[in-house]
């Protein structure tokens, strides 16, 4: 079967970097779908800034091969089971990250420029782990000033959900401003929406305020709930049952191959 | 106490202790999965409402109700780095004698076993918030460790590095710390009721100072438990629904055994 998500889904190259929204920042889990049901393979997913059961059941399907992120969990459901079974048999690179080391990357990405420097980490093993972080001394400091630089991340995709786009390819992301960020760091943004409206969203200054103009973004789809299991502010609350399901069934190989499976059922059913 | 509320629950006074240590902060943020840090949040701000005290504010990340922020998760880091959050809550999967944290995992990295979540902000926060509190329920040797096996963040820093924010206590399910930058390490400042010195001593990993007779932690009173009962209950049930409904129902347990 194929959809608009699937065109959509189809635009990320295996191999790539995809950046993907926190929890409750709107997750398209409708493109999650079908990247798994398209199979494409050998992801780095960098998580602005935690992951969720995005990455988990992408991990779990093994369609992906290192991680940048600055934690991995199911929230109130617990721990992220595949990512953590991936962990474990060292079948993913990971890169630990903190959360604002990632907004810093995606910003200097954002300005046009190699590297942020940023606060904190200095002393830290996530610092001892990450060869591409750089200590230098404060240039405009005439004491000695350690700093962190964080070099500019560049996703070639980023995904995510949000609730409404017009016609003219803006989309309405309200003060999930990480979306943006993704959105002007990445090469192309790929978004699902509830709904495409008529009325141009930039002509309301109430609503053009939390606007991603179109300039940013590279395409649109309609996903009804595709954010679900996910909530998405505003429009509906997070299923907590559903993603205990799936925290429970994810504990297993098994597990997750009937619940991907059945997925898969519902999807094309 | 009025005489149809039952006692305080050993999480309410982790809740109350909380709100207490939040005494004179301005503004206060709390991290994903802390609902004991987010209600004691909520509930130095309820009180401070109550008594017509200048407020607190209060941002909760993953809450809509209970959130400030319009710049993104981004914002919370920048405000931080500004200065301008006074309080933040980090927990840790190990917590060791000079207060660094693991959030990542045990064993060698990265093919840590178990692997945890990982760590979130604290690899910033920790460094720049004046008053962080840790705050972790489990209180055990396996949680208290001489030597963290990975540092997320550590308790403290060489001369020389930027570090205006560090530990200001640990709370556990058992006690509540100080933490002492000079000596880098922690002091015992009061024992939760019904747990005694011995056992506390047994149960981390680490030493610690402590007086010869250490205070009990103290006990809400009625207002303040009332206050938590109701509108401090009602705003946590937003970000954290299995949580509230947990605590309610053990509140009713504990009433029925009092009036047993």
């Amino acid at each position: 079967m194929s959809t608009d998500v699937h065109r959509l889904a189809a635009q990320i190259a295996s191999g790539s970097t995809v950046a993907v929204p926190v929890d409750y920042a709107g997750v398209s889990m409708a493109m999650t779908r079908a990247l798994i049901e398209i199979g494409t393979s050998d992801l780095t997913l960098i998580c602005v800034p935690t992951g969720g059961m995005q990455a988990d059941m992408l991990i779990g399907a093994g369609q992906v091969r290192a991680v940048e992120t600055s934690a991995v969990s199911l929230g109130e459901a617990g721990g992220a089971p595949r990512f953590n079974a991936a962990v474990r048999e060292g079948s993913i690179a990971l890169r630990d990250a903190t959360c604002p080391a990632i907004h810093a990357g995606l910003m200097a990405a954002q300005k046009g420029v190699p590297f942020m420097p940023m606060r904190g980490l200095i002393g830290s093993d996530l610092l001892r782990n990450r060869p591409d972080w750089t200590v230098i001394d404060n240039p405009t400091s005439e004491t000695p000033d350690p700093i962190v630089l964080i070099p500019a991340i560049h996703p070639d995709t980023a995904i995510f959900h949000a609730p409404m786009a017009d016609r003219e390819g803006n989309v309405w992301i309200g003060r999930r401003r990480e979306l943006a960020s993704m959105a002007y760091a990445a090469r192309q943004t790929l978004v699902t929406v509830e709904r495409i409206v008529d009325k141009r969203l930039l002509d309301d200054e109430t609503l053009a305020a939390g606007t991603l103009p179109g300039l940013y973004v590279t395409d649109i789809a309609i996903a009804e709930k595709g954010a679900w299991p996910y909530g998405l502010w505003g429009e509906y609350p997070t299923d907590q049952e559903e993603i205990a399901r799936y925290a429970k069934a994810a504990r297993s190989d098994d597990g997750f191959a009937d619940y991907i499976g059945a997925n898969k059922a519902k999807v094309m059913a | 106490m009025s005489q149809d509320m039952s006692p305080a629950t050993p999480r309410e006074i982790l809740i109350c202790t909380v709100a207490g240590l939040l005494d004179g902060c301005r503004c206060v943020a709390v991290g994903a999965a802390s609902p004991v840090p987010a209600a004691g949040a909520m509930l130095a701000r309820a009180l401070r409402d109550t008594a017509g005290e200048p407020p607190l504010r209060v941002s909760v990340l993953g809450s809509e109700a209970h959130n400030f922020f319009t710049n993104g998760s981004a914002e919370l880091f920048d405000a931080a780095g500004q200065g301008r959050i006074d309080a933040f809550f980090l927990g840790g999967g190990q917590i060791d004698r000079h207060g660094n944290i693991n959030l990542v995992g045990v064993g060698d990295y990265p093919r840590s076993a178990p692997r945890w979540p990982g760590s979130f902000g604290s690899g910033y926060l920790y460094y720049v918030v004046p008053r962080v509190i840790l705050y972790r329920e489990e209180h055990s040797p396996r949680v208290f460790v001489d030597k963290v096996d990975f540092i997320s963040t550590p308790g403290t820093s060489d001369p020389g590095v930027y570090r205006p924010g560090g530990p200001y206590a640990l709370l556990t399910g058992k006690a509540l710390f100080d933490f002492d930058k000079d000596k880098r390490g922690f002091r015992l400042a009061s024992l939760h009721p019904d747990h005694t010195l011995e056992e506390v001593t047994a149960a981390t990993g680490f030493a610690f100072d402590h007086d010869p007779d250490p205070a009990t932690t103290p006990g809400p009173d009625a207002a303040t438990l009332q206050l938590l009962r109701t509108r401090v209950m009602d705003e946590l049930s937003e970000t954290y629904p299995a949580f509230a409904a947990e605590l309610r129902a053990r509140i009713q347990t504990t009433d029925r055994k009092a009036t047993a």
